[in-house]
This record gives structure tokens, C-alpha cells and sequence, in this order.
């Protein structure tokens, strides 16, 4: 069994096991330590991917290939390069971070709960290393039904509507893209392999179908205005665990999907519909960052902000330079860090005060003041302050929008400033100031279980700002690669 | 082609039949109430002939019996495995149900269902129209039986009752198209009949009323819209374990049928019934989907969600043959029978989850029945759901790749209409994926209702295992059955 396949079946294995532990509540220790273990085992096994990574090329790496359904010639086929190695880690690490966030705040199902996180880490880490299409969206699809348990058993009030409207909505997306699936499957003489696609000659015609069929799957994941409704609702009302494996993975697959599928095999279409796409994404960077600033909800203002951030991911992708497209990957990755740590943050006082308002706070530094020294660092995180992780990848997408247009960078940079006021505006709002009311007056500051998952991020976010270089050296040979393929034409 | 009788093409058959009767004889001297001893001997029987019909399937040889009138080639010996198995998890899954509720004062629950099975072997053997057509009576007759076996239940008489004139008019339909069939073509053999037509020295207009009443028989048996309106009622009315019955193995019956007079008896009209199946198909997934999302009774919603199974089936039979290019008939055809099997391999486990939640004087039937099921058995809900999920089309579980292979046989036919079809089969899969996620939510999200332990029998036990195993186990290994079904399907051309 290769590498891959262990990152892959290692949480999944785990999370089998606990699924048939059952929810007998005097083995939730047990549970939720072999959960930790299994977490921590998918973690260590996903190192030696980054040691032994070669920069130097932009070939698959750690390729795995067996015939799985040989009826339709689909392979079990699985490979990394610099694009995806990381959002494998990042998601490894999540799992680690999401189980330790959970530990005594879910007290009901805990089996199950965990089970759930480490199978859909499992699943994800599939989406990031497969090379056949029928395999991607095998684990792409089978993403879903974890996440739809997680948000409907464990999450808010609402939670049937959230849970619903979040199956549904990307359901239906993946559906077209499955009819594009199977269309290319048609037209190449019947193979699945994605590296075999990119090779393919096609019309405009039916690029341009196939980039909107994708579009549908990846653009409501992503998600892109004007198909973000969803997110919000979701996230307001699933737990804080699942709300930061969406924001923090999850929205990367429909990112990653872009640029695995819409870019490399409809490259003319995508460059013929790059003007649409920039403009969807400046109108998320812009329009959503203005949405963001007047929630009154943390969770929501957080949701907007993951729309207004992956609005920088999906610009950078389609203004096709080695800049922007390296920028957009670094900005999946830092989001990944902060978005989780921003949601976890809230978790951390709805636990405490059980609201999500911000008016239900004001001036928790008082009694909360190392746990409000991370949500400041976090914050300025999210607003993408020099140092931080936020920082380096919003700013490699600006200076390549600038490359590109003038106008086009200067209205992205603007997202700086948007982004500067509802987070340091929410910021002020929750922490700062005298002590808002009895709740926060009786709140009391994190354990050490808090301490270590915020640490943990804490330093991610700070590695990531200061020496972004291990992050994007990997990459560099693959999105050359990627971009020289894209600036082919492919009609025949 | 032999003309000799050829006893040993049909030596399963005649053993189901034999065995069935002494198990019927033996069956006066059983006095326990859950009759245990017939019940063993009947799953004895089939799994003798499940065995049989493998180790056929498995030799691949295509042998014909009486003049041609019945074959036994790899798809039928499959189907008929497939069809005897699926008759032993219903008996299991249906015993201690059809104890509680004074159906086993006699043996006719197994009698009569080995019986039917009997008349699904033969359905899926025949090589001839009547013979097809007195399949279908053996299948059905007892079937009427078993429906109203509860007899002072109001319900289930009255299902009976539907079922029985509905159906009869069905077999009339089919009989009196087979009868002008007979005229124009002067044959009842499928391939004389085939022979005949191709020939094209025949009266037309009555070939093709003919084919219509054919085509509308067969869509009566399979229940398809607009040929409908029984099965709601008696999936609802009948008792559970019966439900099984006839939803489950026969559904592989009712596609060797359509394969045989319609593919390999009727295959030079195809453009003409492959019209009639499109628009057949295109009604059912509307009507079916859309009246399964209405309903709270979980029999009545999987009886609409199985008329819009139905009509995915019917779309893969429509995608075979394109302008005069038979080239993906081979993978339409295997679409569709893997879907079948499928299909009934996830039903089963779902009516065993039903009948193991009903209790005495208790009938687990509206959804909210399930309600909190997780908080009361995590794994029969895991089995269900997985069930919801495949029935959806959700992967990695084996529904998934059904609604695959049919979506790509559909779109390798090429043409707008196709592509169209295509599109409108995935936006009704959205609408099936709201109905079956209901139940997953209302098993997941809501609280229980009830707190009684589900109990159950080991062999319940481990057969509902097994078989919630494999809907989860074949979606992530589709690929043995998957060309089991391509060999079976290219065999017939041979």
C-alpha cells in the first residue's frame, strides 16, 4: 500500500472503528483518545509526502494505479504534485485540530461524531490525490454524506434546513458534472484518466458546455457569488467542529477542482469566460466583504468572509500568471488555517455563553485574555495583516491582478480595507471595552485542550506569514506546468 | 438449435418444482407456530437451486429445451441465482413479521412464494411468448394468494383485490398483443418471430397494435407510469414481508421478460418501442419522484420511488439501438440489468429493516415510525441508510454506479434527445435525493419516539448484515458485478 493510500485509509479505518464502538457513554474516553490516535497516525503518515517530495518536478508523485472497475476502464489512480501536497497536510492537520476541539464539547454520540470528522478527512484527502475522474467524484460525492449527518445531528436549531440545503445545493451541482464526466469519458475512447483528458482536442462548443458543467459543481462549492446562499445558513447552524472543516477544506475541493479540471480541459473556454469569472469573483471580494461587515452574527460575519477570501482564490485562478495562480493556492491553504481558527475561536465562547451574537458580548479580553490574545492574532490574520498567514497569499494574488489590469488589482486590494473593517470592527465589538454583561463577567479563560489547539494554529498562521517559502517552492514547478498547459489552445 | 426435449436445460426448474410440492405435503405435518421445518427446507430448496443456477451461469453455456421454447443461457441462470437468493433474505427477513401477524397458520407464505419463483424461472427461461406469458400467470397467481393471506385484514383484501384486476387486465393486455403478434408473424418462437419480421413480408399494422399491447403489458407488470396506479395500493395494503415479494425478486423477472420479447423477439421494431419506452420512462420519473416527496407512509413512498427506479430502467433499454447503430446495445442492456439487481438488492435490505421494526399489532410503515432509529440501533439505521443513499444514487454506494452506467449508455447514444434525457434523469435524481434523505434525517436527526430495543433473530441479524455490507461493499467494488453483467448481456448475441 502506497503513501497515499495510507493517508487516505488510515483516518477512514479509524473512523470505522469507532463507528461500531458504540455511544455508550462510559467509553467516551476511550473513544475520543483512539480518535486523537487515529487523527494523529493520519497526520504522521502524511509527512513523509512533504520529506520525500521532489520540487523539481511537476509530475504526479507517489503514484498508485490499479484497474478498479475495469467494465468502464476506471483506475484506482492516485498522485500528488505541488498543487494538492499541501491541501493533503492541511487537511491531516485539520482532522487533528477538529478532534481536539471537539473533545468535551460534544457529549452526545461522541462515536459517531468522531467517526464521521476522520472518514471525511479521509474522503477529502481522496478529492486532493485522486488522477481519475471517476474516482474524484466518488470521494468528492461521498464528502457529503458525513457532513450532512455532522450539521444534522450536532449543529444549531435550524439544523434540518442547513443540513438540507447543503446536500441538496452541491448535489445538484455535481450531478452536471457528472454528465460532463461521463461525456468526456465518451468522447476520449473511453478512459477516466484525467491526464489523458488534458491531452484531448475540443470544440468551443463543447468546452464551453463542459466549463459551465463544472462550473455548476465547483463554483456553488467554492462557493462564488451569486451561488453562496448556502453557506451562511450552513454555517451558522452546523457545530463549530463541522463549521471549520468546511470553511477550512471543503470549500478548497470546489477551488482545487478549477484547477484539476475547468482550467486544464476546457483551457479556451476558460480563458474565453475568464472576464465572467474575474467579475464574480471581485463582486465576492467586495460586494460579500460589504455583506460581511453588517451581520450580527460572528458565525455569519466569519461565512461571509470565507466567500469574500475564496473570491481571491477563484480571481487569481483566472487571470492565468504564475503569481496569481500561486497566490490563489497559498490563499487555500492560509484560509485553511484561519477560517478554522476563526470559527474554532467562536466555538470557544459559544461553548461558554451558548450565543453567537455579537451584541451578547463586549469587553471578554477582561476576563479572557490569553484567549483574546489569539482571536486578535487571528484576527488580523483574517484581515490579512504582514506576518500572517493572510497576508502573503492575498498579496501575491494583488500584484499578479495588477499584472494582469490595473483596475482588476485595484479594486481586489480594496478587499484589504473591507476586510480590515468587519473583522477589526467585530473584533473591537466582542473583546475590547468594559465588560459587556453577567455572561461575560462569569466567563472563564481557556483550558489548556483550548490553548493547544489555538497554539497550534497560532503557529501556523505565523509560520505561514513569516517563511511562506516551504509553501510555495512545491508549487512553483506545478503551476508553471499547469500554466503552460492552459496557454495551449485545444481546438482542434 | 435442438429439437429434442432436453429435461436437463430445465433440471432446476423441474427440482424447484418437485421439492416444492413435497415441502407443500410435508407442510400438513408441521405443528409449530413459526413453522420452522418448512421454513429450513425452503431455504434448502433455493439455496440447491440458487447453487445450480450459478454453477450454469458460471459453465456459460447457452442450451435450449423443448424445440427452442426455453432457454437457459447466462443472463437467465444469473438473474435466476440472483432471483432464488433474493427469495431466501425475503423468507428470512419475513417469518417472524408474518408470525406475529397469524400468516403462518399454513405454510402457503413459502409454498406459494416458491411457487412464484417458480414462475419467475420460468418467465426468465422462455424463448417463446406463451410460455414467457404462462411464466408470468405462475408468477402472479400466487402472488394475488399471498397479498390477501391476511384475509380479514381490510387492507390487504382490498389490495388483493386491486391487484388482481389490475393484473389480469395486464396479462390480457399482453396476451391479446401477443395473439396479433402470432397473426402477423404466423410464430410464437422469439426468433422466428424475430426472423419474420426482419423478412418484412408481414401485415405491419397488425405487428405494430401487437407490439403496443405488448409493450403496454409489460409496462403493467413493471408498474410504470401511466400504468401505475396498482402499485401504491398494494405495496401499502399488502403485508410487509408479501411487499418484499413482489418487489423484489421479480423485478429481475420483469426485466428478463423485457429483454426477451422486446430485445430479442421484437429487436427489429426497436425504434418503435423505444419511442414507447422514453415516454413511459420520462412519466415515471416525473410522476414517481414527485408523488414519492408527498408521501408519509414509507411503503407508499418506496412504491412511487420504485416506479421512478423503474422508469431509469426503462431509459437504458431505450438507449440501445441509435438510427440503425446497435453498437451500444451491449452496454445498455448490462446497464440496465445492473441496475436491476441493485435495485433489488437494496430493497431487500430496506423491507427487512421495515418488518424488523414492526411488532406485534405495530406496523413500522409511516416514516416517522423511524424516527430516532440510530439512538435505537445504530446498525439497522446504518443499513437503512446506506440503503437511502444507494437508492439515491449517492456514491460510493452501489446505487451510485447503476445510475452511472444507465446516464452513460444514455449519453454514448448521442443526439439531443439523449443529452436531454440525460439531464432530465440527473435534476429528477435531485428530487429522489430529497425524499430518501427525509428518511435518513428523520432515523438521524429527530428523537426517538419509541425506546423498545429492536430485536431480532441471528439469521436476521446476519443476513440484514450481509446484505447492508454489500450495498455499501459493491459501491466500493462494483467492478466483479458490473462485467458479469457486460458477459452475461454479450453472451445472447453468441
Amino acid at each position: 500500500m502506497g503513501l497515499l493510500s495510507l493517508a487516505i485509509w488510515t483516518p477512514i479505518a479509524f473512523g470505522v472503528v469507532l463507528l461500531a464502538m458504540g455511544s455508550d457513554k462510559r467509553e467516551a474516553a476511550a473513544v475520543r483518545w483512539l480518535a486523537l490516535l487515529g487523527a494523529v497516525v493520519g497526520l504522521a503518515v502524511t509527512v513523509p509526502l512533504y520529506t520525500g517530495f521532489d520540487a523539481s518536478t511537476a509530475a504526479m508523485q507517489f503514484a498508485e494505479k490499479i484497474l478498479w472497475i475495469p467494465a468502464f476502464n476506471v483506475n484506482y489512480h492516485l498522485g500528488i504534485d505541488g498543487i494538492s501536497l499541501w491541501l493533503v497536510l492541511l487537511t491531516a492537520f485539520i482532522n487533528v485540530i477538529v478532534v481536539l476541539a471537539g473533545w468535551e464539547v460534544i457529549q452526545e454520540r461522541v462515536n459517531q461524531y468522531l467517526g464521521a470528522f476522520l472518514i471525511l478527512s479521509g474522503l477529502m484527502i481522496g478529492v486532493f490525490t485522486a488522477q481519475d475522474a471517476m474516482l474524484f467524484y466518488v470521494f468528492f460525492e461521498a464528502t457529503l454524506i458525513p457532513m450532512y449527518l455532522i450539521i444534522g445531528i450536532w449543529g444549531g436549531p435550524n439544523k434540518i434546513y442547513a443540513a438540507f440545503k447543503f446536500f441538496l445545493y452541491t448535489l445538484l451541482g455535481s450531478l452536471l458534472m457528472l454528465v460532463a464526466l461521463i461525456y468526456l469519458y465518451n468522447v476520449s475512447g473511453g478512459s477516466f484518466d484525467l491526464a489523458t483528458w488534458y491531452q484531448l482536442p475540443l470544440a468551443a462548443k463543447p468546452q464551453t458546455l463542459l466549463f459551465f458543467a463544472f462550473f455548476a459543481a465547483f463554483a456553488v462549492k467554492v462557493p462564488m457569488w451569486p451561488v453562496h446562499t448556502w453557506l451562511p445558513d450552513v454555517h451558522v447552524e452546523a457545530p463549530t467542529g463541522g463549521s471549520a472543516v468546511l470553511a477550512a477544506i471543503m470549500l478548497k475541493l470546489g477551488a482545487y477542482g478549477f484547477l484539476r479540471f475547468s482550467l486544464p480541459i476546457a483551457p479556451d473556454a476558460s480563458h474565453q469566460w475568464a472576464g465572467f469569472m474575474v467579475g464574480l469573483s471581485l463582486v465576492a471580494v467586495v460586494y460579500v466583504g460589504l455583506v460581511a461587515m453588517v451581520q450580527q452574527d460572528m458565525k455569519k460575519l466569519v461565512a461571509y468572509s470565507s466567500v469574500a477570501h475564496m473570491g481571491f482564490v477563484s480571481l487569481g485562478f483566472f487571470l492565468f500568471n504564475d503569481l496569481s495562480v500561486s497566490g490563489a493556492i497559498v490563499q487555500m491553504i492560509a484560509h485553511g488555517f484561519v477560517s478554522a481558527a476563526m470559527f474554532l475561536g467562536i466555538g470557544v465562547l459559544y461553548d461558554r455563553v451558548h450565543s453567537r451574537e455579537i451584541a451578547s458580548y463586549g469587553g471578554v479580553v477582561n476576563t479572557m485574555p490569553k484567549f483574546a490574545a489569539f482571536a486578535l492574532l487571528f484576527t488580523m490574520a483574517n484581515c490579512g495583516l504582514p506576518g500572517t498567514a493572510g497576508f502573503v497569499g492575498e498579496w501575491m494574488v494583488i500584484l499578479g491582478a495588477v499584472k494582469a489590469n490595473f483596475w482588476v488589482g485595484m479594486i481586489a486590494a480594496s478587499a484589504l480595507i473591507f476586510g480590515a473593517a468587519y473583522s477589526l470592527w467585530m473584533f473591537k465589538r466582542v473583546y475590547l471595552g468594559p465588560v459587556g454583561n453577567d455572561d461575560v463577567k462569569a466567563l472563564l479563560d481557556i483550558n489548556g485542550r483550548e490553548f493547544l489547539v489555538m497554539a497550534l494554529l497560532a503557529a501556523m498562521v505565523l509560520y505561514m506569514g513569516i517563511y511562506p517559502k516551504p509553501f510555495t517552492d512545491v508549487m512553483n514547478v506545478s503551476v508553471a506546468e499547469l500554466l503552460k498547459h492552459v496557454a495551449v489552445s485545444k481546438l482542434p | 438449435m435442438i429439437d429434442s426435449t432436453n429435461w436437463a436445460a430445465v433440471y432446476p426448474e423441474m427440482l424447484l418444482l418437485g421439492l416444492t410440492g413435497l415441502i407443500a405435503l410435508f407442510d400438513l405435518a408441521v405443528k409449530t407456530p413459526l413453522r420452522g421445518a418448512t421454513h429450513r427446507l425452503s431455504l434448502l430448496t433455493l439455496a440447491l437451486v440458487a447453487a445450480l443456477e450459478f454453477i450454469h451461469a458460471a459453465n456459460g453455456e447457452t442450451v435450449y429445451a423443448f424445440g427452442g421454447m426455453v432457454v437457459n443461457d447466462t443472463m437467465g441462470a444469473l438473474l435466476k441465482g440472483f432471483a432464488a437468493v433474493a427469495m431466501m433474505a425475503t423468507l428470512i427477513y419475513g417469518r417472524a413479521y408474518a408470525g406475529a401477524r397469524d400468516m403462518l397458520r399454513g405454510g402457503e407464505l413459502f409454498t406459494l412464494s416458491l411457487y412464484a419463483l417458480g414462475g419467475m424461472f420460468v418467465m426468465i427461461s422462455g424463448h417463446h411468448f406463451l410460455v414467457t406469458y404462462l411464466g408470468l400467470e405462475l408468477l402472479t397467481l400466487p402472488g394475488y394468494a399471498l397479498v390477501a393471506l391476511r384475509r380479514d385484514d381490510l387492507r390487504s383484501t382490498e389490495a388483493a383485490m386491486k391487484y388482481f384486476v389490475l393484473g389480469s387486465l395486464a396479462s390480457g393486455f399482453l396476451l391479446y398483443g401477443l395473439s396479433l403478434v402470432y397473426g402477423a408473424t404466423g410464430s410464437l418462437d422469439l426468433a422466428a418471430v424475430q426472423e419474420a419480421i426482419a423478412s418484412g413480408h408481414l401485415d405491419r399494422q397488425v405487428l405494430m397494435l401487437g407490439m403496443v399491447f405488448v409493450v403496454a403489458g409489460l409496462a403493467f407488470k413493471l408498474g410504470v407510469v401511466p400504468f401505475h396506479m396498482w402499485v401504491a395500493d398494494v405495496y401499502h395494503g399488502a403485508p410487509t414481508a408479501v411487499t418484499l415479494m413482489i418487489g423484489g425478486a421479480p423485478k429481475l423477472a420483469a426485466f428478463a421478460i423485457v429483454m426477451r420479447l422486446l430485445v430479442e423477439g421484437l429487436l427489429p421494431l426497436v425504434w418503435h418501442w423505444q419511442q414507447m419506452l422514453i415516454v413511459l420512462a420520462v412519466a415515471s420519473l416525473l410522476i414517481g419522484n414527485l408523488a414519492a416527496v408527498a408521501q408519509t407512509n414509507f411503503k407508499r413512498m418506496l412504491a412511487f420511488s420504485t416506479i421512478a427506479q423503474m422508469g431509469f430502467v426503462l431509459l437504458s433499454f431505450a438507449s440501445g439501438v441509435v438510427g440503425q447503430d446497435g453498437n451500444n446495445m451491449s452496454a445498455a442492456y448490462s446497464s440496465a440489468m445492473f441496475y436491476v439487481i441493485t435495485y433489488v438488492l437494496t430493497t431487500l435490505a430496506t423491507f427487512g429493516v421495515i418488518m424488523l421494526l414492526s411488532r406485534e399489532g405495530f406496523e413500522s410503515e409511516e416514516i416517522s415510525d423511524l424516527a430516532g432509529l440510530n439512538q435505537r440501533s445504530p446498525l439497522y439505521a446504518g443499513v437503512l441508510t446506506a440503503c437511502m443513499f444507494s437508492l439515491a444514487g449517492v456514491p460510493p454506494l452501489v446505487g451510485f454506479y447503476a445510475k452511472f452506467s444507465v446516464l452513460q449508455s444514455l449519453l454514448n447514444a448521442g443526439g439531443g434527445v439523449y443529452i436531454g434525457l440525460t439531464v432530465f434523469a440527473v435534476l429528477m435524481s435531485m428530487v429522489g435525493a430529497f425524499y430518501y434523505l427525509r428518511v435518513v434525517k428523520v432515523m438521524y436527526f429527530d428523537a426517538p419516539t419509541q425506546t423498545e430495543p429492536v430485536v431480532a433473530g441471528f439469521d436476521v441479524r446476519l443476513v440484514l448484515g450481509i446484505n447492508g455490507a454489500l450495498v455499501l461493499g459493491l459501491g466500493l467494488l462494483p467492478g466483479g458485478l458490473m462485467t458479469l453483467c457486460d458477459q452475461a448481456i454479450l453472451a445472447l448475441w453468441h
